[in-house]
């Protein structure tokens, strides 16, 4: 059964439309990655789901009873506020000592439990946020840029362990994110997202496609392409080319 | 025992250093300290109308406190920065509370007993409602702790948690109306912010985790309260200032050990 379904998603702040019509879902088990530049309401449109943010039109329906584990883009420590590890993954969810440290086994970090939260490195502190969001065996990971910090080995690594949660935990995952290189080989499916789905497919599929280069051009195969792209092209012609079943 | 002005007033910093422990380590942690002191001056506006209007100073106090809280939240993000426009309203509402206070011709009115505090002066009745404030705040944000811990770390967590952080905003503005208008009688409207912010900083030295940093700051303003009291009957000076300047040396003292034990780590 599908775990979340958009449709016809549309977001506006005040006179600014951020999505437009956007149709997506999360089945079971994949991994989905959403990639676009700033600004094409990508964090919208997570927040959407979450129900952080209305939409103005069209609809998010979940799963019944579907758990959502949440890893923030950034979650900021105030130096005033002191709190251990566990205290930090205990605040939400009623759970034992012991989950917490299974859900940093897991999350490749067995030995924080009792550190504080503001003394952990930026890699320690993500993986510290991706066991608090797996520590209630969620249906679905929401990671909204996750790896924003952390170096190129940093955010490899810590891919690798998202792959490995899909593998242990067979949850399903959604996410945002900037580095293009290392989520192409990592996801099942991506959309392609500024301000509406440009295109969407496996990996492979989305690379070639138009819409993409367009976006990100080519050359670099993305990766490096994103700090150059236009920021404001624009998609008046028609999609006429599915890259999705084009790939079927 | 209640017959004694001094156990009368002890009895008042408690409750008011109980009320803003938890409450003054969320305005610290959540930077909002030029928010509690902005309500603290439109809180002077809430005593004129009282007087005014001849109601209790309690009600007109909290109402104002309220409605300046509110409105803030409110105005937030929209044009104006938050401190601009924290400095525009707290010293409209304390000039305009100014001025209506002087136009209440017939009553005299001491004016500083607003503004630093009359604690010697708290009655039973007012220790009914420094007590019941109290109370309400801390078993209000006791109530929301876990979901205000959250929405102060991160406002989607707290989303996808299920639960609306704006709702705990508002857990904390109300809290903030109510201390505001209890603290008024003890520390008077200039002075209510270092109450909450004070020993709430000096804490922070001793603390390991969140409810500890709590539990220590209302030790700390409760032996400022105490003390405080002592040395303004020994000294004579005035009470509600007394009780401040030992907090900000316990703060200082604090500080020192803090800075030391983290020079060494």
């Amino acid at each position: 059964m599908t775990l979340v379904s958009v449709e016809n998603l549309s977001v506006r702040y005040g006179a600014n439309t951020v999505l437009r019509h956007v149709d997506m879902v999360v089945e079971p088990g994949e991994i989905v990655t959403i990639v676009g530049p700033n600004g094409s309401g990508k964090t919208s449109l997570l927040r959407a789901i979450i129900g952080a943010t209305k939409p103005s039109v069209g609809q998010v329906a979940l799963k019944p009873g579907l758990k959502i584990g949440y890893v923030p883009q950034k979650l900021h420590v105030d130096p005033t506020l002191p709190i251990s590890v566990e205290r930090f993954m205990r605040l939400t969810d009623r759970v034992s000592r012991r989950q917490c440290v299974e859900a940093l086994e897991t999350a490749g970090v067995p030995d924080l439990l009792k550190r504080q939260m503001s003394q952990l490195s930026g890699g320690q502190f993500q993986r510290v946020l991706l066991a608090r969001a797996l520590i209630n065996q969620p249906d679905v990971l929401l990671l909204d840029e996750a790896t924003q910090g952390l170096d190129q080995r940093g955010s490899a690594g810590f891919y690798q362990q998202i792959e490995a949660v899909r593998r242990e935990t067979g949850c399903a995952i959604l996410m945002i994110s900037h580095e293009l290189h290392v989520v192409m080989s990592a996801s099942d499916r991506v959309i392609c997202l500024n301000g509406h789905v440009c295109c969407e497919g496996s990996p492979a599929v989305v690379a070639s496609a138009p819409e993409y280069r367009a976006l990100f051009g080519t050359g670099t195969g993305g990766a490096l392409a994103l700090y150059r792209h236009e920021h404001d092209h624009h998609h008046d012609h028609d999609h006429d080319v599915n890259p999705k079943e084009a790939a079927e | 025992m209640l017959d004694d002005f001094m156990t009368r007033a002890t009895l008042a910093g408690i409750g008011v250093a109980f009320a803003a422990a938890p409450l003054g380590c969320f305005v610290v942690w959540r930077r909002m300290a030029y928010f509690g002191d902005a309500t603290a001056h439109a809180a002077i506006l809430g005593v004129a109308l009282s007087l005014t209007f001849q109601m209790s100073i309690f009600t007109g106090a909290l109402a104002v406190a309220l409605i300046m809280a509110l409105t803030v939240t409110l105005l937030a993000g929209r044009g104006y920065a938050m401190d601009t426009l924290l400095g525009v309203m707290a010293h409209s509402a304390l000039a305009f509370g100014l001025v209506a206070v002087s136009f209440l011709s017939g009553v005299r009115i001491d004016l500083m007993a607003y503004l630093f505090g009359d604690i010697l002066a708290v009655s039973r009745s007012d220790l009914v409602v420094i007590w019941g404030g109290a109370v309400l705040v801390v078993a209000l944000i006791a109530w929301r702790w876990s979901q205000l811990l959250t929405a102060t770390l991160n406002e989607e967590l707290a989303y996808a948690s299920g639960f609306d952080p704006k709702r705990e905003q508002l857990v904390l503005t109300l809290s903030l109306a109510v201390t505001v208008a209890v603290a008024i009688k003890v520390v008077g409207v200039l002075l209510i912010a270092a109450m909450l912010i004070i020993p709430a900083a000096a804490a922070r030295n001793l603390a390991r985790s969140p409810e500890s940093m709590a539990l220590i700051a209302a030790g700390i303003g409760t032996f400022s309260a105490i003390a405080g009291l002592r040395a303004a009957y020994v000294f004579d000076t005035p009470a509600g200032p007394s009780i401040v300047c030992v907090a900000a040396v316990l703060f200082a003292c604090f500080s020192l050990v803090g800075w030391r034990t983290q020079g060494r780590a």
